[in-house]
């Protein structure tokens, strides 16, 4: 017989050594992992940071602009914090919440254990985040777009480079998965709503993000050299613009169709009476992209001649109108389908609808931004679409993490708080956007804190302040009942774990 | 009892994985939309060029491409043709594999990528050659700035040929999907560069 005799004390060494090894490993774990759960967790984490700084940015905004006497900011940092407003919104926040949900979700759905090149999906998650540090770290250094530190605005370019390097990585692993790993006999046309949701937006930031990233170098170039051919600090906005407003932003939207498409799905039993009539519609939003490669702006003019008037239209109408019929066929099949089956509206919906609805405000926005005898741009109009479709997404999103959320760590969300939450979400975003809508009609400037704001631009400018407060409460709400449903919640039943690939 | 009672149905076909083939045709999207958009960028800048004279004053021309910048066309023709060679190489790799003739497979991947270096080689010649700074002009920063890109993009490309080629050595015969995978992209940085080729250094 063999006797091993183990020292108490050496007992207690251990253990506390494998507490911090177990803390270590388990960090270790997470920032090296290939479960695709893992890596859409972590970039939808990071990007909820982003989504929580973004807004408390629009927040110090709407009060600075309250009263044009103010000084809460400086006047020369103003158009950097507009513009990390609008860049943290639209790379920090909606494309990687966009693309990390659909990095854990359509693996599972598709019926594959991993996401197709998961190494490559994690260093594509690192290579975005370090981006978003670089462009953060360069705003800090008066960089961004028509900054006045000359490195600091090259460090910026070189950040949103890196930042579109992972995205696009990101992109391709996704479309890869959903293309390459379905389950045997499950075909693209049957596989579940979101799937195909997540493929057409994953395949169009393929085709769009490159150009940006094409114009980008160019910038970069001449910015470090000749500072002179692409405007120098100034051009950059001129010449990357397109990719920080409409159309090009509806890109980061269509996944919010999926989310509600598959939750109406799962409560009506996969019953929807014109399932191609979806695919079609999440598909017409993708015009989109047509409009953003081509790096410009569609507009109409009706006080023209009637051969000007009818030349533009038709480009106005197909890059500016078509995605917002995409939105409604999937809002009308949805309700279409919930009344067919007297479907009660879950949680999730609660959010996911609203989350579309802003969206579909947003886009409705931007029909009117593109009708130049309105002269809406170049007001706070502008920014009232971003902020439309951006929390319309963030919404989404949320309301995807209820309904996917306890699949991926079975427990349960609370009901009446995750709507009564999703409520007050809406009205942060509609006292957010609407007053700007207003306030843009009246002329008030965009991205200007100081001079003449227009008629009435303090109600305006105070009402949307508060809105941005009341979207920052109930996003830090939102996410602390998140956690704490996914560490003590009900367990969540069989049932749901079944309904993740539900059809629609 | 008869086995063939109590045997199962055979299940569902297994779905094809083609993971390398459908990740090299999103990169060769992505790789097009890329220079596509350069490519639209510079010919925006070209025909927005102001009007001038020719030497000869028999024609006006648009100013963009500086007098004294010769383009040296032997070595950019002869780049267009090594691609085309590569082209080919990578096709025979793609015949080779399918006969899991692995000695062939390296052997084609290996000309490949001399090629793909005489490549670059002939790039770095063009530069030497041409003896242009990237601050001279609109035309030159806008030049590095697209050729440097393609490089960029056969650099990659090199880089899969080399991960096919030591994958090919290491006697993975089952990597058929890879080496069609390399091929596809190949055949797109073909068609792109092409298009930058006549652009930027037929047309100029």
């Amino acid at each position: 017989m063999t006797a091993i005799e183990t020292n108490s004390t050496m007992i207690a060494s251990t253990s506390s050594n494998d507490s911090g090894l177990s803390i270590f490993s388990a960090i270790s774990e997470w920032l090296t992992t290939t479960s695709h759960q893992r890596i859409g967790r972590l970039m939808v984490s990071i990007s909820l940071l982003w989504t929580l700084a973004v807004v408390a940015v629009g927040l110090l905004l709407g009060v600075e602009r309250i009263s044009s006497s103010s000084d809460l900011i400086d006047a020369t940092s103003a158009p950097q914090l507009f513009s990390i407003f609008r860049v943290g919104l639209i790379f920090g926040s909606m494309a990687p919440m966009a693309l990390g949900i659909s990095m854990a979700i359509v693996p599972m759905q598709v019926g594959s254990q991993v996401i197709a090149f998961a190494r490559g999906a994690l260093f594509g998650t690192y290579l975005w985040c370090f981006g978003m540090i670089i462009v953060a770290v360069s705003y800090i250094g008066n960089g961004g777009p028509g900054g006045g530190d000359r490195q600091m605005v090259d460090l910026f370019l070189i950040g949103m480079g890196v930042v579109i390097a992972g995205l696009l990585i990101v992109s391709a692993s996704i479309a890869t998965t959903a293309l390459t790993s379905r389950r045997a006999g499950l075909t693209l046309v049957d596989a579940p709503i979101y799937v195909w949701s997540s493929l057409v937006t994953s395949v169009s930031l393929i085709l769009t993000l490159p150009v940006m990233a094409g114009a980008l170098i160019y910038v970069a170039v001449d910015h470090t050299y000749e500072r002179a051919t692409f405007g120098a600090t100034d051009g950059v906005n001129a010449w990357i613009g397109w990719a920080l407003t409409s159309p090009q932003i509806f890109l980061f939207s269509i996944p919010t169709l999926g989310v509600l498409a598959q939750i109406v799905a799962t409560m009506t039993r996969g019953k929807q009476p014109l399932r191609g009539g979806l695919l079609i519609g999440v598909g017409l939003t993708s015009t989109a992209l047509i409009g953003a490669v081509t790096q410009s702006f569609y507009s109409v003019q009706f006080d023209s001649q009637f051969a000007d008037f009818a030349k533009s239209l038709l480009p106005f109408l197909m890059f500016n109108a078509l995605p917002i019929l995409g939105v409604l066929i999937v809002i009308a099949l949805c309700l279409l389908a919930m009344k067919n089956e007297k479907a009660k509206p879950s949680a999730p919906f609660v959010l996911a609808f609203f989350g579309v609805g802003m969206v579909l405000t947003g886009m409705i926005g931007n029909v009117l931004l593109r009708i130049t005898d309105l002269k809406l741009s170049n007001t706070v109009f502008d920014e009232a679409v971003l902020v439309y479709v951006g929390y319309g997404i963030v919404l989404s999103s949320l309301g995807a993490i209820a309904h996917f959320g306890p699949r991926i760590w079975g427990r349960k969300m609370p009901t009446m708080p995750v709507i009564g939450l999703g409520l007050i979400g809406v009205l942060g975003v509609v006292l957010a956007a609407l007053p700007y809508y207003i306030a843009g009609f009246t002329d008030q400037p965009a991205a200007r804190i100081t001079g003449e704001l227009g008629n009435n631009s303090q109600i305006w400018n105070s009402i949307a302040a508060i809105g941005q407060a009341i979207f920052l409460v109930f996003l830090v709400a939102f996410i602390g009942l998140v956690f704490k449903s996914a560490r003590s919640g009900e367990i969540a039943d069989e049932e749901i774990f079944e309904t993740v690939s539900a059809n629609s | 009892m008869s086995t063939s009672a109590t045997a199962l149905n055979s299940g569902p076909k297994i779905a094809m994985r083609r993971q390398a083939l459908v990740l090299s045709g999103l990169l060769s999207a992505a790789s097009a939309m890329l220079i596509g958009s350069m490519l639209a960028i510079w010919l925006q800048f070209r025909a927005n060029a102001p009007l001038r004279e020719s030497s000869d004053g028999s024609k006006m021309l648009r100013d963009w491409l500086p007098e004294n910048i010769k383009i040296p066309e032997v070595a950019t023709n002869t780049m267009m043709l090594t691609i085309v060679i590569t082209c080919i190489m990578v096709q025979w790799a793609v015949y080779a594999s399918r006969r899991a003739d692995s000695k062939h497979t390296t052997l084609a991947l290996g000309v490949a990528l001399l090629t793909q270096i005489a490549m670059i080689n002939a790039q770095i010649a063009v530069y030497l050659q041409m003896d242009i700074g990237v601050r001279d002009s609109s035309y030159t920063t806008m030049f590095y700035a697209i050729t440097a890109t393609m490089t960029l993009l056969i650099v990659i490309g090199l880089g899969f040929t080399l991960v096919a080629m030591f994958r090919s050595i290491a006697g993975r015969l089952s990597d058929h999907d890879l080496i069609v995978a390399h091929a596809v992209y190949w055949y797109s940085l073909t068609v792109i560069f092409a298009a930058m080729w006549f652009v930027v250094y037929v047309q100029k």
